[in-house]
């Protein structure tokens, strides 16, 4: 495996973990649960969609041949993501889940 | 050289896994404990896939699908199930 591949395996593994990671601490930290609703739909779905591009490349260079696999689970993540962010949203505004006011 | 960002990637993956599991134990109201659940079974799967690059082995690709598709289903089951107080109406 050529050292320039293996740079980008390691810099896409790189920014992926990175953005989990900063999904993860929105959803620890957030005061609300409409704001925790961000982190994970939004920064944690780019951060798996960039390990499975680093995966992508690696078993591509590997094995002297194009190995697009990971491309359904990117697929998948990126069009569940938003329909379990909208219901889990619509089931907080049915229930009343309180939200942040600053004031208090 | 990768074998060092895999392993510093794994212990990102792990601190995001703990901090989840935190808002799942604490989350004051259900609705947050099926958003962290949600959100762990994402980074269960991308830990997955961080593992078998680690190995360079093709096994871990099927379960990380599968734990896609059952962990949306679930999502979306619980979902249903505080909105209309059933399932299978």
């Amino acid at each position: 495996m050529s050292v320039w591949v293996e740079y980008t395996v390691a810099f896409f593994l790189l920014v992926g973990s990175a953005f989990a990671l900063v999904g993860s601490i929105g959803l620890h930290r957030f005061p609300d649960f409409f704001m925790r609703l961000h982190g994970p739909a939004k920064a944690t779905t780019l951060g798996v969609g960039c390990v499975l591009i680093a995966s992508m490349l690696f078993f591509s260079s590997k094995d002297q041949g194009l190995h697009v696999h990971e491309l359904l689970i990117t697929l998948f993540l990126m069009l569940s993501a938003p329909v379990s962010a909208y219901m889990l949203a619509k089931a907080a505004v049915q229930q009343h889940v309180k939200t942040f006011n600053r004031k208090d | 050289m990768l074998t060092a960002v895999i392993y510093l990637s794994m212990l990102m993956f792990g601190i995001s896994l703990l901090l989840n599991f935190f808002r799942l134990l604490r989350g004051p109201h259900a609705v947050d404990r099926i958003l962290a659940l949600d959100t762990l079974y994402i980074n269960g799967l991308a830990l997955l896939v961080v593992f078998g690059i680690l190995l360079s082995s093709r096994l871990f690709f099927e379960a990380a699908l599968l734990i896609a598709l059952f962990g949306f289903f679930s999502t979306v089951v619980l979902c249903k199930y505080l909105l209309r107080g059933d399932i299978i109406e």
